[in-house]
Protein backbone atom coordinates (compact mmCIF):
# COMPACT_ATOMS: atom_id res chain seq x y z
CA UNK A 1 0.00 0.00 0.00
CA UNK A 2 1.50 3.44 -1.12
CA UNK A 3 0.26 6.72 0.84
CA UNK A 4 0.54 9.70 -1.51
CA UNK A 5 2.85 12.34 0.47
CA UNK A 6 -0.60 14.71 0.48
CA UNK A 7 -2.38 11.96 2.79
CA UNK A 8 0.45 12.03 4.69
CA UNK A 9 0.91 15.85 5.01
CA UNK A 10 -3.22 15.89 6.21
CA UNK A 11 -2.65 13.28 8.50
CA UNK A 12 -0.29 14.90 10.57
CA UNK A 13 -1.95 18.18 10.15
CA UNK A 14 -5.00 15.44 12.41
CA UNK A 15 -2.25 14.97 14.54
CA UNK A 16 -0.55 18.30 15.23
CA UNK A 17 -4.29 19.19 16.37
CA UNK A 18 -4.58 16.50 18.76
CA UNK A 19 -1.15 17.32 20.33
CA UNK A 20 -2.26 20.74 20.61
CA UNK A 21 -5.38 19.90 22.16
CA UNK A 22 -4.08 17.47 24.02
CA UNK A 23 -1.13 19.56 26.01
CA UNK A 24 -3.82 22.16 26.48
CA UNK A 25 -5.86 19.79 28.06
CA UNK A 26 -3.35 18.92 30.35
CA UNK A 27 -2.71 21.99 31.63
CA UNK A 28 -6.39 21.73 33.87
CA UNK A 29 -6.90 18.82 36.53
CA UNK A 30 -10.21 18.26 34.64
CA UNK A 31 -9.29 17.67 31.68
CA UNK A 32 -6.12 16.63 32.21
CA UNK A 33 -6.55 12.83 31.36
CA UNK A 34 -8.40 13.83 27.90
CA UNK A 35 -5.52 15.56 27.26
CA UNK A 36 -3.14 12.73 27.99
CA UNK A 37 -5.14 10.52 25.81
CA UNK A 38 -5.34 12.90 23.27
CA UNK A 39 -2.10 13.34 22.35
CA UNK A 40 -1.82 9.27 22.31
CA UNK A 41 -4.33 9.18 19.78
CA UNK A 42 -2.72 11.61 17.60
CA UNK A 43 0.78 9.83 18.16
CA UNK A 44 -0.55 6.30 17.12
CA UNK A 45 -2.34 7.76 14.15
CA UNK A 46 1.61 9.35 12.94
CA UNK A 47 2.87 6.38 13.49
CA UNK A 48 0.74 3.96 11.86
CA UNK A 49 0.53 6.08 8.76
CA UNK A 50 3.83 6.53 8.65
CA UNK A 51 4.95 2.90 8.59
CA UNK A 52 2.66 2.85 5.82
CA UNK A 53 4.23 4.98 4.18
CA UNK A 54 7.38 3.65 4.77
CA UNK A 55 6.17 0.28 4.42
CA UNK A 56 7.85 -0.64 1.03
CA UNK A 57 11.55 0.02 2.37
CA UNK A 58 11.46 -0.91 5.95
CA UNK A 59 13.63 -3.85 7.11
CA UNK A 60 10.90 -5.38 9.22
CA UNK A 61 13.36 -8.07 10.49
CA UNK A 62 14.53 -5.06 12.30
CA UNK A 63 12.25 -3.00 12.77
CA UNK A 64 9.50 -5.33 14.50
CA UNK A 65 11.71 -6.90 16.86
CA UNK A 66 13.23 -3.02 18.05
CA UNK A 67 9.66 -1.41 18.29
CA UNK A 68 8.51 -4.24 20.56
CA UNK A 69 11.22 -4.36 22.98
CA UNK A 70 11.46 -0.90 23.23
CA UNK A 71 7.27 -0.64 23.82
CA UNK A 72 7.35 -3.64 25.81
CA UNK A 73 10.28 -2.19 27.91
CA UNK A 74 8.46 1.34 28.38
CA UNK A 75 4.91 0.29 29.36
CA UNK A 76 6.17 -2.32 31.77
CA UNK A 77 8.48 -0.07 33.51
CA UNK A 78 6.16 2.86 33.48
CA UNK A 79 3.39 0.38 34.82
CA UNK A 80 5.22 -1.21 37.49
CA UNK A 81 7.45 2.69 38.58
CA UNK A 82 6.07 3.09 42.21
CA UNK A 83 4.77 6.76 42.21
CA UNK A 84 7.64 7.91 44.21
CA UNK A 85 9.98 7.46 41.45
CA UNK A 86 8.17 8.95 38.35
CA UNK A 87 10.25 12.05 38.53
CA UNK A 88 13.24 10.03 37.44
CA UNK A 89 11.47 7.87 35.19
CA UNK A 90 10.45 10.58 33.24
CA UNK A 91 13.91 11.74 33.02
CA UNK A 92 14.52 8.46 31.62
CA UNK A 93 12.04 8.26 29.26
CA UNK A 94 13.43 11.79 27.78
CA UNK A 95 16.90 10.21 27.70
CA UNK A 96 15.66 8.04 25.78
CA UNK A 97 13.80 9.98 22.97
CA UNK A 98 17.27 12.27 23.17
CA UNK A 99 19.24 9.18 22.20
CA UNK A 100 17.17 8.51 19.35
CA UNK A 101 17.53 11.85 18.44
CA UNK A 102 21.25 12.12 18.41
CA UNK A 103 21.19 8.20 16.71
CA UNK A 104 19.21 9.53 13.87
CA UNK A 105 21.68 12.30 13.29
CA UNK A 106 24.86 10.19 13.31
CA UNK A 107 23.04 7.36 11.05
CA UNK A 108 21.76 10.73 8.63
CA UNK A 109 25.16 11.52 8.31
CA UNK A 110 27.03 8.09 8.10
CA UNK A 111 24.79 7.15 5.17
CA UNK A 112 26.02 10.04 3.35
CA UNK A 113 29.07 9.43 1.48
CA UNK A 114 31.61 11.52 2.12
CA UNK A 115 32.45 14.41 -0.69
CA UNK A 116 28.93 14.65 -1.24
CA UNK A 117 28.46 17.37 1.04
CA UNK A 118 25.01 18.04 2.46
CA UNK A 119 23.60 21.68 1.89
CA UNK A 120 24.36 24.15 4.66
CA UNK A 121 20.57 24.52 6.50
CA UNK A 122 21.17 20.79 6.48
CA UNK A 123 23.99 20.09 8.10
CA UNK A 124 23.45 22.99 10.42
CA UNK A 125 20.37 21.03 11.99
CA UNK A 126 21.38 17.78 11.58
CA UNK A 127 24.74 19.16 14.15
CA UNK A 128 22.42 20.90 16.03
CA UNK A 129 19.87 18.03 16.77
CA UNK A 130 22.70 15.34 17.30
CA UNK A 131 24.75 18.13 19.81
CA UNK A 132 21.58 18.65 21.74
CA UNK A 133 20.46 14.93 21.33
CA UNK A 134 23.50 13.75 23.03
CA UNK A 135 23.17 16.55 25.83
CA UNK A 136 20.06 15.92 26.66
CA UNK A 137 20.89 12.04 26.58
CA UNK A 138 23.37 12.07 29.45
CA UNK A 139 22.26 14.98 31.29
CA UNK A 140 18.85 13.16 31.54
CA UNK A 141 20.54 10.01 32.34
CA UNK A 142 23.01 11.31 35.46
CA UNK A 143 19.40 13.36 36.61
CA UNK A 144 17.82 10.08 36.50
CA UNK A 145 21.24 8.49 38.39
CA UNK A 146 20.85 11.39 41.22
CA UNK A 147 17.00 11.15 41.47
CA UNK A 148 17.18 7.34 41.98
CA UNK A 149 20.05 7.33 44.03
CA UNK A 150 22.35 5.59 42.25
CA UNK A 151 25.17 8.87 42.77
CA UNK A 152 24.82 10.89 45.36
CA UNK A 153 22.28 13.72 45.16
CA UNK A 154 24.37 16.36 46.17
CA UNK A 155 25.80 18.96 43.77
CA UNK A 156 29.40 18.02 42.58
CA UNK A 157 31.53 20.17 41.83
CA UNK A 158 35.31 20.48 40.96
CA UNK A 159 37.13 23.85 40.78
CA UNK A 160 37.27 25.77 37.30
CA UNK A 161 33.90 23.80 36.57
CA UNK A 162 31.91 26.34 34.35
CA UNK A 163 35.23 27.58 32.10
CA UNK A 164 35.45 23.68 31.89
CA UNK A 165 31.75 23.56 30.21
CA UNK A 166 32.25 26.58 28.85
CA UNK A 167 35.04 25.34 27.00
CA UNK A 168 33.17 21.96 25.87
CA UNK A 169 30.37 24.01 24.45
CA UNK A 170 33.30 25.91 22.44
CA UNK A 171 35.19 22.76 21.02
CA UNK A 172 31.49 21.37 20.19
CA UNK A 173 30.48 25.03 18.07
CA UNK A 174 34.14 24.22 16.89
CA UNK A 175 33.66 21.53 15.99
CA UNK A 176 30.14 21.97 14.33
CA UNK A 177 31.65 24.54 11.89
CA UNK A 178 34.81 22.18 10.80
CA UNK A 179 32.03 19.30 10.39
CA UNK A 180 30.12 21.31 7.75
CA UNK A 181 33.05 23.18 6.02
CA UNK A 182 35.23 20.32 5.68
CA UNK A 183 36.59 19.46 2.33
CA UNK A 184 35.28 16.43 2.18
CA UNK A 185 31.69 17.13 4.20
CA UNK A 186 30.12 15.60 5.58
CA UNK A 187 33.56 14.25 7.78
CA UNK A 188 32.68 11.60 9.83
CA UNK A 189 35.07 11.88 12.18
CA UNK A 190 34.56 15.20 12.86
CA UNK A 191 30.67 14.83 13.33
CA UNK A 192 31.31 11.64 15.76
CA UNK A 193 33.49 13.82 17.35
CA UNK A 194 30.72 16.37 18.01
CA UNK A 195 28.80 13.98 19.31
CA UNK A 196 30.75 12.51 21.84
CA UNK A 197 31.85 15.49 23.91
CA UNK A 198 28.13 16.92 23.74
CA UNK A 199 27.49 13.59 25.72
CA UNK A 200 30.43 14.34 28.24
CA UNK A 201 29.02 17.93 28.27
CA UNK A 202 25.33 16.84 29.55
CA UNK A 203 27.26 14.81 32.04
CA UNK A 204 29.30 18.26 33.38
CA UNK A 205 26.27 20.20 33.22
CA UNK A 206 24.10 18.06 35.46
CA UNK A 207 26.53 17.06 37.77
CA UNK A 208 27.12 20.37 39.62
CA UNK A 209 23.05 20.21 40.16
CA UNK A 210 21.80 19.47 43.40
CA UNK A 211 18.98 16.61 43.44
CA UNK A 212 15.90 18.93 44.92
CA UNK A 213 16.56 20.61 41.99
CA UNK A 214 16.18 18.45 39.51
CA UNK A 215 11.94 18.01 38.50
CA UNK A 216 13.44 21.81 36.97
CA UNK A 217 16.42 20.38 35.02
CA UNK A 218 14.24 17.78 33.43
CA UNK A 219 11.54 20.40 32.81
CA UNK A 220 14.46 21.79 31.05
CA UNK A 221 15.78 18.85 29.24
CA UNK A 222 12.69 17.63 28.29
CA UNK A 223 12.30 21.23 26.23
CA UNK A 224 15.84 20.07 24.68
CA UNK A 225 14.35 17.00 23.25
CA UNK A 226 11.64 18.80 22.14
CA UNK A 227 14.36 20.98 19.93
CA UNK A 228 16.30 18.50 18.79
CA UNK A 229 13.19 16.63 18.04
CA UNK A 230 12.64 19.67 15.75
CA UNK A 231 15.67 19.92 14.16
CA UNK A 232 15.76 16.39 13.55
CA UNK A 233 12.11 16.95 11.53
CA UNK A 234 14.05 19.52 9.62
CA UNK A 235 17.43 16.98 8.78
CA UNK A 236 14.27 14.60 7.79
CA UNK A 237 11.41 16.98 5.86
CA UNK A 238 9.19 15.98 8.54
CA UNK A 239 6.29 18.40 9.40
CA UNK A 240 5.09 16.43 12.41
CA UNK A 241 8.52 15.97 14.23
CA UNK A 242 8.70 19.93 13.43
CA UNK A 243 5.77 20.64 15.10
CA UNK A 244 5.38 18.54 18.01
CA UNK A 245 9.20 19.05 18.88
CA UNK A 246 9.27 22.73 18.66
CA UNK A 247 5.28 22.85 20.64
CA UNK A 248 7.57 20.62 23.39
CA UNK A 249 10.50 22.86 23.14
CA UNK A 250 8.40 25.64 23.53
CA UNK A 251 6.22 24.97 26.44
CA UNK A 252 8.46 23.20 28.06
CA UNK A 253 10.60 26.29 28.51
CA UNK A 254 7.91 28.09 29.49
CA UNK A 255 6.76 24.97 32.10
CA UNK A 256 11.33 25.35 33.68
CA UNK A 257 9.95 29.07 34.26
CA UNK A 258 6.70 28.18 35.98
CA UNK A 259 8.96 25.16 38.19
CA UNK A 260 11.43 27.48 39.14
CA UNK A 261 9.39 30.29 39.74
CA UNK A 262 7.63 28.03 42.20
CA UNK A 263 10.59 27.54 44.60
CA UNK A 264 11.44 31.37 44.38
CA UNK A 265 14.85 30.61 42.08
CA UNK A 266 15.69 32.07 38.70
CA UNK A 267 16.37 28.79 36.11
CA UNK A 268 20.10 30.87 36.18
CA UNK A 269 20.57 30.64 39.79
CA UNK A 270 19.55 26.45 39.87
CA UNK A 271 21.54 25.37 36.75
CA UNK A 272 24.79 27.34 37.82
CA UNK A 273 24.32 27.62 41.38
CA UNK A 274 26.06 23.87 42.99
CA UNK A 275 22.35 24.86 45.00
CA UNK A 276 23.54 23.45 48.53
CA UNK A 277 26.91 22.30 47.65
CA UNK A 278 28.78 25.08 50.27
CA UNK A 279 27.61 25.84 53.66
CA UNK A 280 29.13 28.61 54.35
CA UNK A 281 28.49 32.00 56.25
CA UNK A 282 27.42 32.39 60.56
CA UNK A 283 25.10 30.09 62.20
CA UNK A 284 24.73 27.39 59.24
CA UNK A 285 26.66 25.51 61.29
CA UNK A 286 24.55 25.41 64.13
CA UNK A 287 26.90 25.21 67.00
CA UNK A 288 26.25 25.57 70.86
CA UNK A 289 23.43 24.08 72.96
CA UNK A 290 22.03 22.26 71.01
CA UNK A 291 19.15 19.47 72.38
CA UNK A 292 16.84 17.44 70.65
CA UNK A 293 13.37 16.46 72.78
CA UNK A 294 11.93 13.48 71.82
CA UNK A 295 8.44 12.74 72.60
CA UNK A 296 5.81 9.24 72.63
CA UNK A 297 3.13 8.39 70.30
CA UNK A 298 0.95 8.42 73.39
CA UNK A 299 2.29 12.05 73.91
CA UNK A 300 1.60 12.80 70.64
CA UNK A 301 -2.08 11.63 70.93
CA UNK A 302 -3.08 13.25 73.94
CA UNK A 303 -2.02 16.77 72.49
CA UNK A 304 -3.71 16.17 69.09
CA UNK A 305 -6.75 15.46 70.75
CA UNK A 306 -6.75 17.84 72.94
CA UNK A 307 -5.84 20.43 70.83
CA UNK A 308 -8.07 23.03 68.62
CA UNK A 309 -6.12 22.96 65.34
CA UNK A 310 -3.89 20.86 63.83
CA UNK A 311 -2.09 21.31 60.90
CA UNK A 312 -0.35 18.19 58.96
CA UNK A 313 3.01 19.22 56.73
CA UNK A 314 3.65 16.42 54.81
CA UNK A 315 6.69 15.80 52.93
CA UNK A 316 8.94 13.29 51.00
CA UNK A 317 9.07 10.90 53.67
CA UNK A 318 5.36 10.05 53.54
CA UNK A 319 5.56 8.94 50.12
CA UNK A 320 8.56 6.51 50.96
CA UNK A 321 6.63 5.40 53.91
CA UNK A 322 3.42 4.78 51.56
CA UNK A 323 1.80 6.06 55.10
CA UNK A 324 -0.89 8.10 53.39
CA UNK A 325 -3.77 5.85 54.30
CA UNK A 326 -2.70 6.21 57.88
CA UNK A 327 -2.64 9.79 57.64
CA UNK A 328 -6.06 9.96 56.69
CA UNK A 329 -6.86 7.59 59.42
CA UNK A 330 -5.53 9.90 62.20
CA UNK A 331 -6.87 13.28 60.93
CA UNK A 332 -10.52 11.20 60.10
CA UNK A 333 -9.88 10.46 63.93
CA UNK A 334 -9.39 14.16 65.02
CA UNK A 335 -12.03 15.33 63.12
CA UNK A 336 -14.77 13.17 64.88
CA UNK A 337 -13.10 14.53 68.00
CA UNK A 338 -13.97 18.37 66.63
CA UNK A 339 -10.39 19.33 65.97
CA UNK A 340 -9.97 21.50 62.92
CA UNK A 341 -7.68 18.97 60.65
CA UNK A 342 -6.10 20.95 57.61
CA UNK A 343 -3.16 19.58 55.53
CA UNK A 344 -0.54 22.53 54.48
CA UNK A 345 0.91 21.70 50.89
CA UNK A 346 4.09 23.48 49.87
CA UNK A 347 4.31 23.91 46.45
CA UNK A 348 7.93 21.83 46.04
CA UNK A 349 7.06 19.46 48.61
CA UNK A 350 7.81 15.96 47.78
CA UNK A 351 10.25 15.30 44.09
CA UNK A 352 7.92 16.86 42.16
CA UNK A 353 5.70 19.89 41.98
CA UNK A 354 2.26 18.26 43.07
CA UNK A 355 3.04 15.21 44.53
CA UNK A 356 1.57 15.64 47.93
CA UNK A 357 -1.89 16.30 46.41
CA UNK A 358 -1.49 13.43 44.30
CA UNK A 359 -0.70 10.81 47.28
CA UNK A 360 -3.13 12.28 49.33
CA UNK A 361 -6.34 12.27 47.11
CA UNK A 362 -5.27 8.66 46.42
CA UNK A 363 -6.15 8.90 49.99
CA UNK A 364 -9.64 10.14 49.73
CA UNK A 365 -8.67 13.08 51.86
CA UNK A 366 -11.14 15.83 50.57
CA UNK A 367 -10.04 18.61 48.57
CA UNK A 368 -10.76 21.18 50.85
CA UNK A 369 -8.72 20.20 53.95
CA UNK A 370 -5.74 20.89 51.76
CA UNK A 371 -4.27 24.39 51.95
CA UNK A 372 -1.50 25.99 49.75
CA UNK A 373 1.03 27.27 51.59
CA UNK A 374 0.15 31.51 51.35
CA UNK A 375 -3.18 30.62 53.03
CA UNK A 376 -1.88 28.58 55.83
CA UNK A 377 0.66 30.85 56.47
CA UNK A 378 -0.72 33.61 58.53
CA UNK A 379 -2.89 30.45 60.63
CA UNK A 380 0.64 28.91 62.28
CA UNK A 381 0.90 31.31 65.04
CA UNK A 382 -2.68 30.06 66.34
CA UNK A 383 -2.17 26.52 65.69
CA UNK A 384 -1.36 24.57 68.31
CA UNK A 385 -0.18 21.07 66.91
CA UNK A 386 1.82 20.77 63.42
CA UNK A 387 2.80 17.33 62.42
CA UNK A 388 5.47 17.32 60.05
CA UNK A 389 5.56 14.13 58.32
CA UNK A 390 8.98 13.14 56.46
CA UNK A 391 9.56 17.30 55.50
CA UNK A 392 12.48 18.92 56.11
CA UNK A 393 13.63 21.76 53.62
CA UNK A 394 10.24 22.84 53.71
CA UNK A 395 9.87 23.75 56.90
CA UNK A 396 13.27 24.80 57.27
CA UNK A 397 13.38 28.13 59.22
CA UNK A 398 16.96 29.28 57.91
CA UNK A 399 15.32 29.81 54.82
CA UNK A 400 13.46 33.04 56.41
CA UNK A 401 16.59 34.00 59.03
CA UNK A 402 19.72 32.84 57.72
CA UNK A 403 21.15 34.59 54.67
CA UNK A 404 24.27 32.13 54.99
CA UNK A 405 21.72 28.73 53.97
CA UNK A 406 21.66 27.62 50.71
CA UNK A 407 17.86 27.98 50.63
CA UNK A 408 17.67 30.97 52.22
CA UNK A 409 14.94 33.49 50.34
CA UNK A 410 12.95 30.20 49.08
CA UNK A 411 9.69 30.20 50.80
CA UNK A 412 8.70 27.74 53.49
CA UNK A 413 5.64 26.90 55.96
CA UNK A 414 6.03 28.95 58.89
CA UNK A 415 5.77 25.77 61.52
CA UNK A 416 7.93 27.00 63.72
CA UNK A 417 5.59 29.80 64.62
CA UNK A 418 3.06 27.11 65.67
CA UNK A 419 2.81 26.69 69.41
CA UNK A 420 4.15 22.56 68.99
CA UNK A 421 5.57 21.23 66.08
CA UNK A 422 6.26 17.06 66.27
CA UNK A 423 8.56 15.69 63.65
CA UNK A 424 7.98 12.74 62.22
CA UNK A 425 11.30 11.52 61.00
CA UNK A 426 13.02 8.54 60.16
CA UNK A 427 16.49 9.79 61.86
CA UNK A 428 18.23 13.40 62.41
CA UNK A 429 19.64 12.82 58.92
CA UNK A 430 19.52 16.51 56.84
CA UNK A 431 16.70 16.58 53.94
CA UNK A 432 17.51 16.31 50.21
CA UNK A 433 19.41 19.91 50.13
CA UNK A 434 21.75 18.50 52.28
CA UNK A 435 21.53 20.53 55.20
CA UNK A 436 20.85 21.03 58.65
CA UNK A 437 17.33 22.04 60.07
CA UNK A 438 17.63 24.30 63.27
CA UNK A 439 14.17 23.71 63.32
CA UNK A 440 14.37 20.34 65.26
CA UNK A 441 16.07 22.01 67.90
CA UNK A 442 13.44 24.68 68.96
CA UNK A 443 12.39 24.59 72.06
CA UNK A 444 8.88 24.09 70.78
CA UNK A 445 9.76 21.25 68.41
CA UNK A 446 9.66 17.62 69.89
CA UNK A 447 10.95 14.52 67.31
CA UNK A 448 9.08 11.43 67.26
CA UNK A 449 11.94 8.78 65.15
CA UNK A 450 10.64 5.79 63.51
CA UNK A 451 9.21 5.08 60.39
CA UNK A 452 5.89 6.90 59.38
CA UNK A 453 3.48 4.50 58.40
CA UNK A 454 4.24 2.51 61.75
CA UNK A 455 4.32 5.66 63.37
CA UNK A 456 0.76 7.08 62.70
CA UNK A 457 -0.70 3.63 62.52
CA UNK A 458 0.31 3.34 66.17
CA UNK A 459 -0.97 7.03 66.90
CA UNK A 460 -4.34 5.82 65.32
CA UNK A 461 -4.78 3.60 68.05
CA UNK A 462 -3.32 5.66 70.59
CA UNK A 463 -6.13 8.23 69.69
CA UNK A 464 -8.60 5.55 70.22
CA UNK A 465 -7.81 4.87 73.59
CA UNK A 466 -7.77 8.57 74.48
CA UNK A 467 -10.43 9.30 76.75
CA UNK B 1 7.61 11.82 1.15
CA UNK B 2 6.89 15.69 2.27
CA UNK B 3 5.91 18.58 -0.39
CA UNK B 4 6.84 20.70 2.26
CA UNK B 5 9.81 23.55 1.18
CA UNK B 6 12.39 24.76 3.43
CA UNK B 7 10.81 28.03 4.33
CA UNK B 8 7.26 26.39 4.68
CA UNK B 9 9.38 24.50 7.79
CA UNK B 10 10.32 27.56 8.88
CA UNK B 11 7.01 29.31 8.97
CA UNK B 12 5.52 25.97 10.73
CA UNK B 13 7.99 26.22 13.40
CA UNK B 14 8.09 29.41 14.06
CA UNK B 15 4.40 29.41 14.58
CA UNK B 16 4.84 26.44 16.60
CA UNK B 17 7.22 27.93 18.99
CA UNK B 18 4.76 31.08 19.39
CA UNK B 19 2.15 28.45 20.34
CA UNK B 20 4.40 26.40 22.61
CA UNK B 21 5.00 29.43 24.48
CA UNK B 22 1.48 30.48 24.47
CA UNK B 23 -0.06 27.18 25.73
CA UNK B 24 0.67 26.82 29.20
CA UNK B 25 0.46 29.92 31.09
CA UNK B 26 -1.77 29.57 33.85
CA UNK B 27 -0.99 26.12 34.87
CA UNK B 28 -1.52 24.97 38.74
CA UNK B 29 1.42 23.64 40.68
CA UNK B 30 0.07 20.47 40.92
CA UNK B 31 -0.26 19.34 37.12
CA UNK B 32 3.42 20.90 36.56
CA UNK B 33 4.47 16.95 36.61
CA UNK B 34 2.02 15.47 34.84
CA UNK B 35 2.75 18.38 32.30
CA UNK B 36 6.39 17.87 31.56
CA UNK B 37 5.78 13.93 31.74
CA UNK B 38 2.68 14.40 28.60
CA UNK B 39 5.05 16.73 26.28
CA UNK B 40 7.89 14.10 27.60
CA UNK B 41 5.78 11.32 25.53
CA UNK B 42 4.60 13.95 22.54
CA UNK B 43 8.34 14.32 21.71
CA UNK B 44 8.34 10.44 21.01
CA UNK B 45 7.24 11.51 17.42
CA UNK B 46 11.28 10.93 16.97
CA UNK B 47 10.08 7.61 16.63
CA UNK B 48 8.73 8.61 13.19
CA UNK B 49 12.12 9.74 12.73
CA UNK B 50 13.96 6.68 13.39
CA UNK B 51 11.34 4.67 11.24
CA UNK B 52 12.47 7.13 8.09
CA UNK B 53 15.94 6.22 8.87
CA UNK B 54 15.44 3.04 9.17
CA UNK B 55 13.92 3.06 6.36
CA UNK B 56 16.83 4.01 4.22
CA UNK B 57 19.40 1.48 5.79
CA UNK B 58 20.67 -1.35 3.23
CA UNK B 59 24.31 -1.26 3.38
CA UNK B 60 25.95 -1.34 6.70
CA UNK B 61 25.75 -3.83 9.83
CA UNK B 62 26.97 -1.07 12.04
CA UNK B 63 23.83 1.23 10.67
CA UNK B 64 21.85 -1.33 11.34
CA UNK B 65 22.35 -1.09 14.63
CA UNK B 66 22.42 2.01 15.39
CA UNK B 67 19.11 2.21 13.42
CA UNK B 68 17.70 -0.98 15.58
CA UNK B 69 18.76 0.83 19.27
CA UNK B 70 17.35 4.12 17.61
CA UNK B 71 13.75 2.35 17.50
CA UNK B 72 14.27 1.18 20.91
CA UNK B 73 14.81 3.75 22.60
CA UNK B 74 12.57 5.82 20.50
CA UNK B 75 9.37 3.11 21.24
CA UNK B 76 10.54 3.70 24.90
CA UNK B 77 9.81 7.25 25.14
CA UNK B 78 6.38 7.00 22.89
CA UNK B 79 4.67 4.12 25.27
CA UNK B 80 6.70 4.73 28.65
CA UNK B 81 5.79 8.33 28.25
CA UNK B 82 2.25 8.08 27.62
CA UNK B 83 1.68 5.25 30.08
CA UNK B 84 3.88 6.82 32.85
CA UNK B 85 1.69 10.11 32.44
CA UNK B 86 -1.72 8.34 32.55
CA UNK B 87 -0.80 6.37 35.46
CA UNK B 88 -0.03 9.89 37.09
CA UNK B 89 -2.86 11.52 35.91
CA UNK B 90 -4.76 8.54 37.14
CA UNK B 91 -4.20 9.43 41.47
CA UNK B 92 -6.22 12.86 40.57
CA UNK B 93 -9.25 10.46 39.70
CA UNK B 94 -9.36 9.03 43.59
CA UNK B 95 -10.32 12.57 44.67
CA UNK B 96 -14.00 13.24 45.73
CA UNK B 97 -16.28 15.72 46.80
CA UNK B 98 -15.30 16.35 51.15
CA UNK B 99 -18.93 14.77 51.50
CA UNK B 100 -17.99 12.25 54.29
CA UNK B 101 -15.47 13.07 57.64
CA UNK B 102 -17.23 16.21 58.38
CA UNK B 103 -20.38 16.15 60.60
Amino acid sequence: MSISPTVLLYTYCITAACFILGVRYLGSPATARRGNMLAAGGMALALVISTIALSSTLPWAIVIPAVLLGAIIGAVSAKLVRMTAMPQMVALFNGMGAGTAALIGVIHILTTAEGHPLNTGDMLSTCLGTGIGSLSFTGSIIAYAKLQELIKGRPITFPLQKPFNGVLLLIIIVLGILAGTSAHAPDHVLFIALAGVSLILGIMFVLPIGGADMPVVIALLNSFTGLATALTGFVLNNAIMIVAGTLVGASGLILTQLMSKAMNRSIANILFGAFGAVQTGAGSELTGDLTVRRTTVEDLAILCTYAQSVVIVPGYGLAVARAQHEIKEVSDLLEERHVNVRYAIHPVAGRMPGHMNVLLAEANVPYTQLAEMDSINPDFPQTDVVIVIGANDVVNPAARTNPGSPIYGMPILNVDQAKTVVVLKRSMNPGFAGIDNELFYRPNTMMLFGDAKATLTELVAAIKNVQ
Amino acid sequence: MNPLSLPAEIFIFVLAAFLGFELISKVPSTLHTPLMSGTNAIHGIILVGALTVAATVTHSVAVGILAAIALVLGAMNVVGGFVVTDRMLGMFKARRPAAHGKE
